[in-house]
């Protein structure tokens, strides 16, 4: 069964990933490193960390406070509100570039025009990581026990004292791994980022997008290289996560 | 330690049945095709609607009978690019020399594939300017596209044939106007700071134009004459200064059947094809055809050989690394 599972992780995962590292380190390290020391690759990336940073700040306030009204409150339609969270998920990325296009390019129905700018780029990330904090902090909300939260109420804190002491650090595993996610996410987003944020080398252009061009003329040492930078940043991000949540999970009990 | 778990005889039976309908369907969809010829197509992204008409007119012809066509459209160098990394092509129609030359390198298309009446072009045409319909920006020369506010739209030159055309037309305005190569770099430059937008390939630059991005757009002119035919709200002038246009098409090396593919490739170059072309907005490369049809020409009309001609002007300008292009760029970006 083990050897099963590791054939198809290899299969799947480590096998390609190893042919990305051969192909990036068959030229050598002098190549590799002025491959991914050329400006615009590192202008790409910094846009691509800049972008997905400020979207996993973002989704960790919003999809806390989304994840909190989805449990503790009850509205009418709360049951598809909570279905279509995750049609982030279920949609194919080129078909939310699409619809962001639409909704705010130069035919926008709200009058925006935020095609090919970084606004542009950042709510683009937006609409795809939606669904990862809020689904990782809702069930740990679910199983939240009320009666600690009452038992504070009836000793006088306040409803921020007992939000501050006894809910945030419960959820904030959650929150981190969320946020941690959606910013792995967002790094890697090509689909819905390639028809909104036009492009522009060092002003527009995101990682994925770079790659990609990269792989059209035909540069796959450089495509290549760069790969394995994205693949480093979302193993660090993981690895961070990872400690993060275990520090944060021994403060909460 | 899982238990060995053997299916029961039904689902066995089941399964062989389903594989063995599989096996002989798959016998049965192979036809025997020694008869009918298949000719792939690998092209830019602009001519698909000419091709559109023209192959329905040469299936007609004795030398295309039976024969059935596989195409693919997209932007000029990702589509070299393509074919070089395996995609298989019979005949190739790509945007400017240099991407044929790219195929001729990796000894996919013959070196002597230009030594034909026509020196390897099918179809010619020029750099203009696409604006809307009534020019509500009154944009007639290189120098209005760099007025404030006005954006331009261009593809992306590392990937697109067409913004090649684009930037060594104006580059090649600004020397035909007696300016030193400094400032047509200079003038590169400025136009840059104007585009907001980069798309792969032409067929995409029209597309982002028509959703209302942009005030003027920089393509070939029968890209624009297309499009008023399909109806849309466009009008687009004739530079004062603009370049030669000229497409190769060539058979490739790896062509199954040699024969046909150059069988199309003659029609091509025939009158019933390049009217079809120039009814399509191009100009035909047989002039008693062209004379046919009045599309306007520049004032001033200059050849890419007259910049120096593709290989050392590829070098110069389009190099990734060190090329006036990828210069250009860095620069730009840092501005906000």
């Amino acid at each position: 069964m083990q050897g099963v599972v590791m054939g198809y992780l290899s299969l799947l995962v480590l096998i390609p990933l190893a042919a990305v590292l051969v192909h990036a380190a068959g030229a050598g390290f002098n190549a590799f490193l002025s491959a991914i020391m050329a400006p615009d690759a590192i202008a790409a990336v910094e846009l691509t960390a800049v972008c997905s940073f400020v979207v996993a700040a973002i989704n960790a306030l919003a999809g806390t406070l989304i994840a909190w009204v989805l449990v503790r409150d009850f509205f009418p339609g709360k049951g598809i509100v909570n279905a279509i969270i995750d049609l982030p998920f279920a949609l194919p990325t080129i078909v939310a570039g699409l619809t962001l296009l639409e909704l705010y390019g130069p035919n926008s129905p709200l009058h925006l025009n935020l095609a090919y700018t970084r606004v542009g780029i950042v709510l683009a990330l937006l609409f795809v990581t939606l669904p990862f904090v809020v689904r990782s902090v809702q069930p740990v909300l679910l199983e939240a026990d009320r009666a600690v939260e009452e038992a504070a109420a009836s000793l006088g804190a306040s409803s921020w004292q007992t939000f501050r002491r006894i809910i945030l650090p419960g959820i904030l595993p959650a929150i981190i791994s969320g946020s941690g996610l959606s910013f792995a996410r967002a790094m890697g987003e090509f689909g819905s980022v390639v028809l909104i944020s036009g492009n522009i080398p060092y002003l527009t252009e995101v990682a994925s997008v770079h790659i990609y061009g990269q792989v059209e003329s035909s540069d796959m040492l450089g495509a290549a290289s760069l790969s394995i930078v994205l693949l480093l940043i979302s193993l660090v991000t993981l690895l961070l996560i990872a400690a993060l949540e275990r520090r944060f999970l021994r403060h909460a009990r | 330690m899982l238990r060995q778990v053997r299916l029961p005889i039904a689902l066995r039976s089941l399964a062989s049945l389903v594989a063995g309908g599989i096996l002989l369907t798959g016998a049965g969809l192979s036809p025997a095709r020694a008869a009918s010829v298949n000719l792939t197509l690998v092209a830019y992204s602009t001519p698909a609607p000419a091709y559109a008409r023209i192959i329905p007119a040469f299936q007609k012809t004795k030398a295309g009978a039976g024969v059935t066509f596989t195409q693919s459209y997209g932007a000029s160098s990702s589509q070299a690019a393509a074919v070089a990394n395996g995609l298989h092509a019979d005949v190739v129609n790509l945007s400017l020399e240099p991407d044929v030359a790219t195929l001729v390198q990796r000894h996919l298309v013959a070196s002597n594939w230009y030594k034909n009446k026509y020196h390897g072009f099918v179809t010619d045409s020029t750099v203009v300017f696409v604006v809307r319909k009534g020019n509500p920006k009154h944009i007639h020369t290189w120098n209005d596209i760099l007025k404030n506010g006005i954006g331009v739209i261009t593809p992306n030159p590392f990937t697109s044939g067409s913004a090649r055309w684009n930037i060594m037309a104006a580059y090649g305005a600004q020397i035909a106007q007696h300016k030193t190569k400094a400032q047509g770099v200079a003038y590169l430059r400025k136009l840059f700071n104007h585009v907001k937008v980069q798309n792969d390939s032409a067929s995409l630059a029209m597309q982002t134009f028509l959703t209302g991005e942009g005030n003027v757009l920089l393509s070939y002119e029968d890209e624009a004459v297309q499009a008023q035919q399909k109806g849309s709200p466009i009008s687009y002038v004739v530079p004062p200064q603009s370049i030669l246009i000229e497409n190769p098409v060539a058979v490739t090396k790896e062509a199954a059947s040699p024969k046909t593919a150059n069988a199309f490739v003659s029609y091509l170059y025939s009158r019933p094809a390049q009217e079809i072309f120039a009814q399509m907005g191009y100009w035909s490369v047989i002039p008693r055809v062209a004379r046919e049809f009045t599309y306007p020409h520049p004032k001033t009309q200059f050849t890419i050989r007259q910049l120096g001609a593709w290989p050392k002007v590829q070098k110069q300008f389009f190099d990734p690394r060190t090329g006036i292009m990828a210069a250009i760029e860095r620069k730009s970006g840092v501005q906000p």
